[in-house]
């Protein structure tokens, strides 16, 4: 059953990054080149809803489905992690025109070549996690 | 059926995102599309290079479903919900047309880059690679990625996924304005 939900859920999250337009490398180029407020207005409006709800929810002390607190947690502060990571992560975005959601998005569409784009993400991961413990965290 | 079929708008969009990460929240999970690369790692036995991937992956059995359920979408939206054209500003395109690819306004991705006959070129091949590679590496030591730090994160006001953000923007432009004319 829950197997189902997450399902559905990726289904309709697959279907919403791709009718969007957040898929294509041209509106993510388009994006860089400030060229249009389309990706802006997405990550924007997908914000101002967002930061209510979770306002809402923490407010409100709303419950995960079974009662559990929903994963609303604090992250560690650090600024070379996030911004060195941020900005390997940037250029990343920016060469390949895509980011870990629209990847598999784009290879349900039958696009073969996102699957080279996978593989090197893949790559990219375990690369990370045999030098995790030597860089600046 | 018309508004089906044209690409969504941002307001229609980006509500929904906010939604599919409240679904998430709701049955208790955390919205981030970059962890379950972590986890196909730790599957395929990478924890017997690092710890890093030592963990109890089939706890996070429900991102691979999650992701299954992205391709099927994917699947789907090509197929039956969308003629596969994207027309970004005309600005835009004509820059691009300096770079030699044309292809913008008539199909979803760049045919150049995209195309299967662009898979014998070294070069185009090394862009698919390295820029995968740079957005596992990436995404991985910032811990999160688009969905996980600029929707999540961002929704939840916390400063380190703002200087994420502001991280993903300086390697955004960087790549565009400096490296992009030195590739293309």
């Amino acid at each position: 059953m829950k197997t189902l939900v997450y399902l559905i859920i990726g289904v309709f999250f697959g279907i919403v990054m791709y009718k969007s337009e957040a898929a294509s490398w041209f509106r993510i180029y388009e994006m860089f080149e400030f060229g249009s407020f389309h990706m802006y207005g997405i990550i924007g409006s997908a914000l101002a809803i967002g930061v209510m709800g979770t306002q809402i929810i923490k407010r409100r002390n709303i419950k995960a489905l079974g009662g559990q607190d929903m994963q609303l947690n604090p992250k560690a502060m650090s600024i070379p992690r996030y911004l060195f990571g941020g900005i390997l992560f940037g250029l990343g975005w920016a060469l390949a025109g895509a980011c870990p959601g629209p990847m598999y998005v784009l290879a349900g569409a039958g696009y073969g070549s996102i699957l080279i784009v996978i593989f090197g993400a893949l790559g990219g991961t375990f690369i990370y996690g045999l030098l995790r413990n030597k860089l600046p965290h | 059926m018309e508004w089906i079929m044209n690409p969504w708008p941002w307001y229609v969009s980006g509500p929904l995102i906010a939604l599919v990460m409240f679904a998430l929240l709701f049955v208790g999970k955390q919205f981030g599309m970059s962890s379950n690369l972590r986890t196909a790692c730790s599957i395929g036995g990478a924890s017997k290079a690092s710890d890093f991937f030592d963990f109890d992956w089939k706890k996070e059995r429900w991102n691979l479903i999650v992701v299954l359920g992205a391709i099927i979408g994917g699947f789907v939206s090509a197929n039956y919900l969308s003629d596969n054209t994207v027309n970004i500003n005309p600005d835009v395109v004509i820059k691009l047309e300096s770079y030699g690819i044309n292809s913008a306004g008539e199909s979803y991705l760049p045919t150049e880059i995209f195309g299967d006959e662009s898979l014998s070129d070294p070069k185009i091949l090394a862009v698919l690679l390295i820029g995968g590679f740079l957005v596992g590496f990436g995404s991985r030591y910032a811990g999160g990625c688009t969905s996980g730090h600029a929707i999540s994160g961002l929704s939840n006001l916390q400063l380190p996924s703002l200087i994420a953000v502001i991280g993903f923007f300086i390697g955004g432009l960087i790549m565009i304005n400096f490296i992009y004319p030195l590739i293309f």
